[in-house]
């Protein structure tokens, strides 16, 4: 066990030489790892081994994606029949799946048509395809919304990744997602090249800036329970929602869970007392 | 232990009609309740156990994640999708088995480890642990492959990466590639072929598993003192001392792969995969699953040319060679002495090399530039070193400790040290059960 011990030891060191000497010099004019800034870590109600989604919430979050992502961001994955997860009604689902219009068909004439969408439909697309989609924003189709939560994450390095085995941190999706809207409108060191139609953005995954610009402002998406109206809350409410689009089951999986463990715990516990029983008379 | 006789007696006449027609009942009685076992097994003697449930879990949970799977490039990611919203406990299924698939590699290397530290692979055992060797790589070419059919960019280009090494090999490297896509790049005909052959191996697995047991069987257990059974003392019969032992690792086992399964499903996965294939965009930093990481490293420390071997050909060879040389083991290992328990010096050297292979395995998931690259050339040299110089001239010039006569010596003198057993409760364990 000592060996053990010394080994781990010697390891740690060999392991904190090798970050020491991977923190190199840097410019803040050219930054060679992005993000320049990490994502702020916030507190969601769906983290931990008891985490639940905010309903409240997830609806806001729907209404600012309605509203705004929605323009340019398709969320082909998710259908209007699993919104009950945000708390809504069957009949409250069917008004708002007929408020929008699917290109359906083809009909027994042979044409396409539109109709009011029902609750076994899909988010209907901003764009026909990512061509268009691509075209329309100035070269890079936005991204699908419907795995962005899941699809999206800031390498957490050591030795941090191991802390979070134990702290359960799987929250690296929505905290990169709101770092990402909340930081706009700041400004780039001095002789930082942002290249033409591209936003600064620290908290950007793939460089210094992006293309999409500054999606949220002040006081744009009204809420009706009476939330703050700032772009602080729209970026947690979406990517909260974002979440629930990515692991609607969530809830579900760690509830599951705690049933489980508690059950492997008991009955590990007994087998562990029978396994005692037995080889209590066996020297070994 | 193979020449024991079987102890095997029908109970009633089902039994006795079936034992002279096909003895399967004695079989599996001879096997898993008489068959004898050290008395001295420590809970990393529980591993095989653990990858026997792991590999059953993976192909129910596989045949039915099957069942709703489609494996074509357009349809792939969705279809994985569909499962995880969908599907009845689809979410559960996918989940059990993408995280199913890395503990069932994390129990192999805790497996292999032991067997290095023990020594298990020397004489009679050298087949015992090349069969294990092969099961090993068929493991990861079926993890390699499963982790391609959701589609996903990781699936993608590492598949495009490793396909490509094969490109490297002299005159037939091409072709081999090719046949492997069923074409010029990662397309369709790949992802069929794939998950075709993602659904075979895992048989071909079972199958080297049962000799591998069979094999197990013949030549016994090794155990920590690594000194061979002589009498019956030293032995407990497999059922109920191993089983009920085998039991209680398997749930400890289970508990930690359900916290990953339940709390942190996708930590040992890459967001990347989380966005479907796009054949003209590559991802910052391609990397393999974890379980791949330390041989990936190894592929990508070799930057130069050495003679005619250019550098691309170098890091593929070493890869391979990486593993080959887990093969020739029981040929390497000159020692007389089994366990690392009586060698002072090749434990140190054991517990410096599992620490290398940790290291490599995380420079693997570092982007190959700067101080990484001679990190990871330096944890290359000692991983061949360890092979190729440390195994066997540790072997001539060690002295080993002193060690006990028996199993049972080992275990009695153990047990004074600690003060446990009331004298004469090692009589004769094996009667029992």
């Amino acid at each position: 066990m000592k060996k053990i011990l010394t080994s781990l030891a010697l390891l740690g060191l060999v392991a904190a030489g090798t970050a020491a000497i991977a923190a190199e010099e840097h410019n803040p004019a050219a930054p060679t790892h992005f993000p320049i800034n990490e994502p702020k870590e916030m507190s969601w109600s769906f983290a931990g081994p008891f985490g639940t989604y905010d309903k409240a919430q997830l609806q806001r979050g729907l209404k600012v994606y309605k509203e705004v992502c929605s323009a340019c961001h398709s969320m082909n994955l998710v259908a209007f029949r699993t919104l009950e997860g945000l708390g809504y009604s069957e009949a409250q689902i069917k008004t708002l799946a007929a408020g929008y219009t699917i290109h359906d068909g083809p009909n027994d004439a042979g044409d396409m048509f539109d109709r009011p969408g029902k609750p076994s439909d899909h988010f209907p697309a901003p764009f026909p395809n990512t061509e268009a989609a691509a075209a329309a924003n100035g070269g890079a189709a936005p991204p699908d919304m419907s795995l962005l939560a899941k699809a999206r994450g800031v390498e957490r390095g050591f030795p941090r990744f191991i802390f979070d085995i134990f702290t359960q941190y799987a929250q690296g999706g929505p905290d990169y997602i709101h770092s990402l809207l909340t930081g706009y409108d700041q400004t780039p060191p001095a002789g930082m090249v942002i290249p033409e139609g591209t936003h600064y953005n620290p908290y950007f995954l793939s460089g210094v800036s992006l293309k999409m610009p500054k999606p949220l402002s002040d006081g744009q998406v009204t809420y009706d329970d009476g939330s703050p109206q700032t772009v602080d809350q729209y970026a947690r409410d979406v990517a909260a929602f974002l979440m629930w689009a990515a692991e609607p089951h969530l809830e579900e999986r760690k509830k599951t869970g705690f049933r489980v463990l508690v059950f492997m715990l008991l009955f590990g516990a007994l087998v562990y007392m029978t396994k005692r029983k037995v080889w209590a008379d066996v020297p070994h | 232990m193979s020449e024991g006789h079987s102890t095997y007696t029908p109970k009633n006449g089902i039994e006795r009609w079936f034992d002279a027609r096909m003895p399967l009942p004695r079989l599996v009685y001879d096997s898993f309740v008489a068959y004898p076992v050290p008395r001295n097994l420590n809970y990393m003697w529980t591993f095989g156990g653990i990858l026997s449930i792991m590999l059953a879990a993976q192909i129910l949970t596989g045949i039915v994640l099957a069942m709703h799977y489609t494996s074509d490039t357009n349809l792939a990611f969705d279809s994985v999708e569909k499962i995880m919203r969908d599907v009845n406990s689809g979410w559960l299924l996918r989940y059990l088995h993408s995280n199913g698939a890395s503990f069932f590699f994390v129990a192999v290397y805790i497996h292999i480890f032991r067997g290095l530290f023990y020594g298990s692979y020397k004489a009679p055992r050298e087949l015992l642990w090349i069969l294990g060797c092969i099961i090993y790589l068929l493991m990861m070419a079926t993890g390699f492959m499963g982790y391609v059919l959701p589609w996903g960019q990781m699936s993608f280009w590492g598949a495009t990466v490793i396909t490509g090494f094969f490109s490297a090999i002299p005159l037939v490297g091409n072709w081999i590639q090719e046949l492997l896509l069923g074409g010029f790049a990662v397309d369709n005909p790949t992802l069929n072929r794939f998950f075709a052959l993602h659904y075979l191996l895992p048989f071909m697995i079972a199958g080297v598993v049962v000799l591998h047991i069979w094999a197990l069987h013949v030549v016994g257990q090794s155990n920590p003192t690594g000194i061979e059974v002589k009498s019956k003392t030293d032995t407990v019969p497999f059922t109920p001392y191993a089983t009920i032992k085998d039991a209680f690792g398997m749930m400890v086992f289970l508990f930690v792969f359900a916290y990953f399964v339940f709390y942190l499903p996708n930590y040992l996965g890459h967001p990347d995969n989380y966005t479907v294939a796009n054949p003209l965009k590559t991802p910052a930093h391609i990397v393999p699953e974890w379980y791949f990481l330390p041989f990936y490293a190894i592929l990508r420390a070799i930057t130069f040319n050495i003679g005619p071997i250019n550098s691309k050909l170098g890091g593929v060879l070493c890869m391979f060679g990486a593993i080959a040389m887990l093969f020739l083991v029981p040929w390497l290992d000159t020692s007389k002495v089994r366990s690392a328990v009586y060698r002072p010096w090749y434990k140190l050297f054991f517990w410096l090399f599992v620490a290398d292979a940790i290291l490599l395995g995380w420079l693997g998931s570092q982007p190959a530039e700067g101080s990484y690259v001679f990190m990871a050339q330096m944890a290359t040299l000692f991983y061949f070193a360890f092979f190729l110089v440390i195994m066997p001239v540790l072997g001539l010039i060690e002295t080993p400790r002193r060690m006990p006569n028996s199993i049972t010596e080992a275990v009695l003198e153990k047990n004074k040290r600690a003060g446990g057993y009331p004298t004469g409760a090692a009589a004769a364990p094996e009667t029992k059960g």
